[in-house]
């Protein structure tokens, strides 16, 4: 049986981002005075210092900046080969996330694919996988 | 003379795959066989810096801090160190320096000492205790299974060769270049066997792609020592000293996945104006390689070639051997000779330096070598002169 993913702790900052798939939101933290986003989310504003922010449902769709097929099991059990991208946001400009793209075979991902996301639950967290727009 | 720094002498332990030999023994080599070179006695270090500082939840990674080696060689310090947040390994020798020029200290003893492999041997006392949580930094990879920085490393090469071209066979040079200068290094027995081949290379396992298994470093056990000295200290150094003649670090931001070219582009960059030498004066490269795309990084952010250049600047390794025009990672880098962290290419840019690399010694006189360490979000750069 496959390991469970690594459970992030859940703090102030980053429990929006962690829980958010329980609504279908992905959530990034946004300024509401720069309009500017904050990933990882922070307290404050990355841009502009300010204290006005929130987690704002963003599109849930981007496209894969770069990607690598992971044939190592870093964990025992751990089927492989998978993919790790780095997913540039629609609309969020600047941020990006590091995720898996799922529900493809690996030599059908590429960059430049347009992805969206889909939440995995375990244990309370939503983990932001993507899948290729079809 | 005053103001200036220099690396005075350079020590290194025996380099294994699980040593039996305490890692505060192996600390304690190198440091001995340092101050020899340097023709100083213990009595006459006032600093000791390392990078990152004892690491107490995960010793295997760092196991002897700075306090140790005060308290085990009986050093009267001034000033000590040992901190993981700076730009990456060798500004822990950077801060020496400035501690040194300031006229804190006059001899700072500088270490790096690593229990990779014997620690995972010895989990109960060297590894973290394991969790199924993740906090801080790791959160943003580790539930995606991008637990290693070579998971990390692969995708800033696979953006490289996506959108420049770079092989997998130009990549191999790197590892192939490390493996034969390794050959040469009676330090590196335990860590490279036989020379690797771009057949052997090619069909190797894949770790993370583009990255195979021989573009990884291994885990070693290790320590290694750099006196640096004050410019008007040096009536008391029987050795050759070497000019810290300019030094770099960068850290634009510490989130990997949040960056799109490692940091040794803006470190490679900012060397060049702390100095009047350009890329044009430097005799030998000995660049960070613990993953095999970081030297790419490196070759390019330093500007001995074009952004995006690099695959094509190592095709074939002739520009990057022992007697090509930039001999790169002479003692086998950290891929050749094992995972010393940093400081192995300091104490190589001083031995080639001096002339004493022995089989491996580039021909020629060299008088201007880089050292660099890191590569990803964070790096810093070392120019060391002869002068």
């Amino acid at each position: 049986m496959a390991p469970p993913r690594p459970k992030p702790k859940l703090d102030q900052e980053n429990t929006p981002f962690w829980t958010g798939g329980a609504d279908g939101k992905l959530n990034i933290i946004k300024c509401s005075d720069c309009g500017e986003y904050t990933h990882p989310p922070r307290v404050l504003c990355r841009h502009c210092q300010s204290e006005n922010v929130a987690p704002e449902a963003v599109a849930g769709t981007g496209v894969i900046d770069t990607m690598t097929v992971n044939y190592q099991p870093w964990a025992k059990d751990l089927p492989v080969p998978f993919v790790i991208a780095r997913v540039a946001l629609d609309g969020v400009p600047g941020v990006y996330l590091t995720t898996n793209i799922v529900n493809s075979p690996v030599e059908d991902v590429k960059f430049g694919d347009a992805v969206r996301v889909t939440f995995e639950e375990n244990d309370g967290i939503f983990y932001p996988l993507f899948e290729k727009v079809s | 003379m005053a103001k200036e720094a220099y690396i005075t002498g350079v020590g290194q332990s025996e380099v294994g795959v699980r040593l039996p030999r305490h890692p505060l023994l192996l600390t304690l080599d190198a440091a001995r066989e340092a101050v020899a070179e340097a023709g100083l006695t213990f009595d006459q270090i006032d600093g000791v810096f390392s990078f990152p500082g004892k690491a107490s939840g995960y010793l295997a990674f760092s196991p002897i801090g700075t306090d140790d080696v005060i308290e085990a060689l009986g050093i009267k310090s001034k000033w000590q160190m040992g901190a993981f947040e700076q730009p990456a390994q060798l500004s822990a020798i950077g801060m020496a320096a400035w501690a040194v020029k300031e006229g804190i200290c006059r001899h700072v003893l500088c270490f790096r000492t690593v229990y990779e492999a014997g620690g995972m041997a010895d989990p109960a006392h060297y590894m973290p205790t394991p969790s199924d949580t993740t906090s801080g930094a790791s959160q943003w990879t580790s539930p995606f299974w991008a637990t290693s920085a070579a998971c990390w490393v692969a995708q800033y090469a696979a953006r490289h060769m996506h959108r420049y071209g770079m092989t997998r066979e130009q990549l191999g040079q790197i590892a192939i270049n490390g493996s034969k200068n390794a050959m040469l290094n009676p330090r590196a027995r335990a860590i490279t066997k036989e020379e690797l081949t771009l057949e052997k290379y090619m069909s190797a396992r894949l770790i993370s792609t583009p990255l195979c298994l021989y573009d990884c470093d291994r885990f070693s056990d290790a320590s290694t020592v750099i006196i640096v000295s004050a410019g008007d200290a040096l009536d008391e150094i029987k050795c050759e000293p070497i000019r810290i003649a300019a030094m770099s670090g960068s850290v634009d931001r510490y989130s990997w996945d949040q960056v799109e070219w490692p940091a040794a582009y803006d470190a490679g960059r900012d060397l060049w104006t702390h100095t009047d030498y350009t890329v044009n004066d430097v005799d030998i490269a000995q660049f960070y390689d613990g993953f095999a795309f970081l030297p790419i990084t490196w070759l390019e952010g330093l500007g001995f070639c074009e952004k995006g250049e690099g695959g094509k600047f190592i095709e074939g390794g002739t520009r990057i051997a022992r007697d090509g025009e930039l001999p790169l990672n002479t003692s086998g880098g950290q891929l050749g000779s094992g995972r010393l962290h940093g400081f192995g290419f300091a104490h190589e840019a001083v031995t080639q330096l001096r002339g004493n690399g022995g089989d491996r010694q580039i021909p020629g006189d060299p008088k201007v070598a880089v050292a660099t360490s890191g590569g990803g979000p964070l790096a810093a750069a070392l120019l060391l002169t002869r002068d």
